[in-house]
């Protein structure tokens, strides 16, 4: 085990409590406080894992969520493993375990390292140069890649975790608990905003909140002591809820934000059950401050990215906050005075800071002169040519810089080390920013994108939005607060700050050595390996915008989405293509900000909560006969009853029979019922469906087909004249609320004048289809005072009657051909009426008939089911039902369509019956038609969209739709099988009793 | 998500409603006297505007009212709302 690099106890790391934890297999400790990454660094561990192309070994850069490198999987082979976790982020807690993804067999040996030295291979785009020839190879080549590359792994086995949703609603919400947020929070809520303040991080204060040296002081302390005062008081303010670990995934418009609050993640395994572990908050807010802070960033020169080349603000907070040496031996390489504070911050703590590397000519501020008496070595005008040190960072070369900083000079200085701290700028966090909407503009000086305009109620303070400067910030917020809070004046109006820091810098996108570009590896998406040479390759072959170079590089499209190397991306092609910054576009950050898991997007809508389902009165007795049930649309129907371990196929063949040979009983509640009624009921049902109504009867039943204004065959079903002005619809099961909403947008859009209410009642009333010859013996046993001769209730007619005390509405229609009654309840006695209909019909054998047998039965009639045989292209002229629709109305919704020269095309889909010239063989459904077999290419007719073994008839039956099928009767066709090729006749879709003698039978 | 001010019960969240679509296209009032061209303009066109658009929306979890709504598409400012029937405001 290697020598721990724990510098300095730290108010923020529990020292009493030692934490054990495994990564790689192999044991470490840490403290509680830890996250993985300082717990590592502590064990002086930096290699934690490898690149995604070349493999090249890698370790921790940063110290928070824009980590790129240091990603991991936690407790792998866990049904609680969760991949792509930045170790940055994590907390350890007892009995961890993590390990290294992307790299086989291990992270020290990674057979994938190849790669690296094969890398004049693999230019940007070269998987898409490669493998596209010839085309037909790819499912091969893709096995390889696809196993070769890939980062992490899912967990195999179901999440045992609870995970949750919470709508909640503030005045003030504010992002990020940095001095700029807590200052905000703090306003906002003494001036009673009801507030809420988020942050990331397990601790409240940002980066102040671990300042330490002289240079950062708040009336005359160190900003850090005067920060913490300022937490302090937090705890007093009503108005004021703080949550930390929790992050702002994503921030849409008008304030919507969703933020991932975690719960349980950082405790050990023992305190983790039945708790909830992670919560998707959903906030609407009335008014947003983003104090998202800002990003510092990399400088791109050659070999940038071996173990042990941190940010050197990481290296600052790992020795402040963590207390732990990144190193031994640390240089800095910088452009701006950032990089200074962290060499004094590891000075006072006695880390050996061997140089600062300086791009910049000469800076004379207190920090600098500081840094030269604490005798630390100062290279002026010089930047990093190269590192060494292939698993651990040994050592870097540096040169002269030229005056225009593009080339190098001079003899090449060695300075053996091993951390590199790499301070190339801040950049502000706008990605929540530009998420909302809001626009960006190019600070010139800064050499940073700021934010500039948006819609929403919302302003951004402190870094992130290009404010560094502690005295700069708090100025400015103060300013911007009481703007937009509407107040006179803030708490912290009359502090003075003092502030050693200058913001001169010196900005290369893309520093030079003294090898030529092709032989060098400037990194700048570290995930994805995604170096300047690529992004000047795109750019030479052609590429200009920013989302086209990005996505053939794959540049900024790791799990880390390029929160480090974008600007640089930027830089490099405005560089190069000789345009401004943003010239050519910016990328465009898209939640979430940092990933979500699965658990907390879906909450509770997991296993039997998924999908909302509804279920009949009758259920419960359904499920008593161990019925099948079947889905439509939320209804669970049930779908056949299977008795003595048959089969669906034997169960429906008996249903069937029975059902045509003495009585069936089907559920028929979930069909849709609109309840219609006004003085204009019988104008609108005119319009609405193809067919008359004016003439229809009170207490007569018609069948309607509804079109959609192009034509198209939309919903079917029954409707019943109960009065004069009062009408009862049936929809089809699954279109019931899609059709009523329907026509209410016709009634409040388009024929405001009508008088006319629509109500559902599909959950209201319970239905009972009673179908069969003998259906009217049954019936009659249960009402014996009603009258069911065929004069006084013909066929197509309405009767209420009662079931005791029970008003029960009775329709004599049939989907079935066979003489049937629906009885329709109030829904509690839905399941007294079916069991009393299962009674009375003992002695006739009734048979309970599901959805299944419904569906062969009305195909034996040549019935359409809308959705089945039809799918939104067909007109009821290619379904042969021209006999429903009116040719004196003046017009109806559709009507007007069913004249274009598209719908009267003779060559239309139409529907038609198929016979099987092997009357036992039973087609496919959606099996293709052909008429010539040999002709290529083959010529597709059309495809089958019901088909049955009819049990009445004895024979295989279909129904089809077939180009041009009205006039192909007893025409030969052929369905074309993988095994074999089926010989089809083209028949009359009616295949049963074509005279519907059954019907009064 | 918009927060969308229902002209009949108030502000409610996006997911109480629907959209419908461009709003003001009236159904021809004598479709069998246009022709093709004609009914086709009706039943397919629509402007699917970058900027000002006027839609009409539904508040199908709610009062089940439609109501038209003025609204920028480059940045989903809703500009204004007003129940069907009335006159669009000129923006």
């Amino acid at each position: 085990m290697s020598e721990s690099l724990r510098v300095k106890s730290s108010q923020y790391i529990d020292e009493t409590t030692r934490v054990s934890f495994k990564f790689n297999g192999t044991t470490y400790y840490g403290f509680k406080g830890d996250t993985l990454a300082s717990a590592l660094l502590a064990n002086n561990v930096h290699l934690v894992g490898r690149s995604f192309k070349y493999h090249r070994p890698r370790g921790i850069m940063t110290s928070g969520s824009e980590e790129p490198n240091a990603i991991v999987q936690i407790n792998p082979n866990t049904n609680r493993t969760e991949p792509n976790v930045r170790a940055t982020e994590v907390e350890i807690y007892e009995g961890m375990e993590a390990s290294s993804q992307n790299c086989w067999p291990s992270v020290n040996f990674d057979i994938g390292g190849i790669n690296n030295f094969l890398s004049p291979l693999f230019p940007a785009g070269f998987y898409y140069k490669t493998f596209m020839w010839p085309a037909s190879f790819w499912e091969k080549y893709e096995y390889f890649i696809r196993h070769s590359a890939g980062l992490g792994k899912s967990p195999t086995s179901n999440d045992p975790d609870i995970y949750d949703h919470r709508n909640i609603h503030y005045d003030v919400l504010v992002v990020g608990a940095g001095i700029s947020g807590i200052l905000a929070a703090k306003n906002a809520a003494k001036n009673n905003y009801k507030t809420l303040l988020l942050d990331e991080k397990s601790e409240l204060g940002g980066s102040t909140i671990y300042e330490n040296n002289e240079s950062n002081k708040i009336d005359n302390k160190i900003s850090s002591e005067w920060l913490k005062k300022e937490i302090e008081e937090l705890k007093n303010i009503n108005n004021l809820e703080i949550k930390t670990r929790t992050s702002v995934a994503a921030y849409h418009q008008y304030n919507y934000l969703l933020a991932r609050e975690n719960f349980t993640d950082h405790l050990d395994k023992k305190d983790k059950t039945n708790k909830i572990r992670q919560r998707l908050l959903k906030i609407r807010a009335k008014k947003v401050i983003l104090a998202t802070g800002a990003l510092e960033r990399p400088m791109i020169f050659n070999n940038n990215d071996r173990p042990g080349i941190m940010l050197s603000s990481a290296i600052k907070k790992y020795s402040d906050f963590y207390g732990v040496a990144c190193g031994r031996k640390i240089v800095f390489f910088t452009n701006n005075d950032s990089a200074y504070e962290s060499a004094l911050s590891l000075n006072d703590k006695g880390i050996k800071v061997e140089a600062v590397v300086d791009i910049r000519k000469q800076s004379e501020t207190n920090l600098e002169k500081r840094v030269i008496d604490a005798g630390i070595k100062i290279h002026w005008e010089h930047t990093v040519v190269d590192t060494s040190g292939y698993k651990k960072l040994n050592n870097v070369s540096i040169m002269k810089l030229s005056n225009d900083g593009t080339s190098v000079t001079g003899n090449k200085i060695s300075i053996s080390c091993d951390c590199l701290g790499v301070a190339g700028g801040w950049t502000p966090a706008v990605h929540l920013y530009t998420q909302s909407g809001g626009k960006l503009a190019f600070d010139e000086d800064k050499k940073i994108f700021i934010p500039n305009k948006n819609n929403s109620d919302q302003i951004s303070v402190g870094s992130c939005c290009g404010d560094f400067k502690l005295d700069e910030i708090l100025k400015n917020l103060n300013e911007k607060l009481k703007v937009f809070l509407d107040i006179t004046k803030t708490d912290f109006e009359n502090i003075t700050v003092h502030n050693d820091q200058e913001m001169s810098k010196r900005n290369i996108w893309l520093l030079p050595s003294d090898k030529a570009l092709g032989k060098t590896k400037p990194f700048v998406d570290y995930q994805n390996d995604a170096t300047a040479k690529d992004i000047k390759l795109a750019l030479r072959e052609g590429f200009r915008s920013i989302e086209h170079v990005k996505r053939y590089t794959t540049t900024g499209m790791g799990t880390d989405q390029g929160k480090l190397g974008n600007m640089h991306a930027l830089g490099i092609i405005a560089d190069t293509a000789g345009v401004k910054m943003g010239e050519l576009g910016t990328t465009t950050f898209r939640p979430p900000y940092t990933p979500l898991t699965f658990g907390t997007i879906v909450g509770r809508n997991v296993g039997k909560f998924f999908d909302i389902f509804r279920r009949t009165p009758m259920n419960d007795w359904h499920v008593e006969q161990k019925a099948e049930f079947e889905n439509v649309g939320q209804w669970k129907r049930a779908w056949y009853y299977p008795i003595n371990g048959e089969t669906m196929d034997q169960a429906v063949q008996r249903e069937s029979k029975a059902a045509r040979e003495s009585s069936g009983i089907l559920d028929a509640s979930t069909l849709g019922k609109i309840d219609i009624q006004g003085s204009d009921a019988s104008e609108f049902l005119n319009r609405v469906y193809t067919n008359a109504w004016s003439k229809l009867g009170i207490g007569k039943c018609r069948y309607g087909l509804m079109l959609n204004e192009d034509g198209m065959v939309y919903d079917d079903g029954v409707t019943t004249r109960l009065d004069e002005n009062h009408y009862l619809m049936t929809t089809t099961t699954g279109g019931a609320a899609n059709v009523l909403g329907k026509l209410e947008d016709y009634l409040q859009t388009e024929w405001p004048e009508l008088d006319v209410y629509l109500t559902s009642v599909t959950d209201q009333f319970a239905t009972a289809s009673l179908c069969g010859p003998n259906s009217k013996k049954i019936l009659k046993k249960i009402i014996p005072d009603l009258d069911l001769s065929d004069e006084n209730f013909p066929h197509m007619s309405f009767k209420e009657a009662k079931i005791g005390s029970i008003v029960c509405r009775i329709m004599r229609i049939s989907f079935t051909g066979e003489q049937s009654f629906e009885i329709n309840v109030q829904a509690s006695y839905g399941k007294d009426l079916w069991e009393k209909c299962i009674e009375a019909g003992k002695e006739f054998n009734i048979t309970p008939y599901g959805t299944e047998t419904m569906h062969l039965l009305r195909a034996e009639k040549g019935f359409i089911i809308v959705g089945q045989d039809t799918d939104g292209t067909m007109t009821p002229v290619d379904l042969q039902m021209d006999w429903i629709v009116s040719k004196k109305k003046y017009d109806f919704i559709g009507k007007r369509s069913l004249y274009r020269s598209d719908t009267m095309r003779e060559d239309r889909k139409q529907l038609v019956g198929l016979l099987t010239d092997d009357p036992n063989v039973v087609l496919e459904e959606g099996a293709q038609i052909v008429s010539e077999l040999n002709k290529k290419p083959v010529e597709m007719l059309g495809h089958v969209t019901s088909s049955y073994f009819s049990p009445n008839l004895n024979k295989s039956i279909a129904l089809a739709v077939v180009r041009g099928g009205k006039d192909m009767m007893g025409k030969k066709l052929f369905i074309p099988m993988e095994d074999k090729t089926i010989n089809v006749t083209v028949s009359n879709p009616v295949f049963f009793d074509q005279t519907n003698e059954r019907l009064n039978a | 998500m918009f927060v969308i001010n229902c002209p009949y019960c108030g502000e409610r969240d996006q997911q109480e409603f629907k959209a419908g679509g461009e709003a003001h296209i009236e159904r021809p009032k004598q479709p069998t006297e246009l022709s093709d061209d004609e009914w086709a303009e009706y039943l397919f066109m629509r402007k699917n505007i970058k900027g000002v658009q006027y839609e009409r929306w539904n508040h199908a979890h709610g009062c089940r009212k439609w109501f038209n709504m003025v609204r920028d598409t480059s940045n989903d400012e809703i500009k204004a709302i007003y129940k069907m029937g009335e006159k669009p405001p000129s923006i």
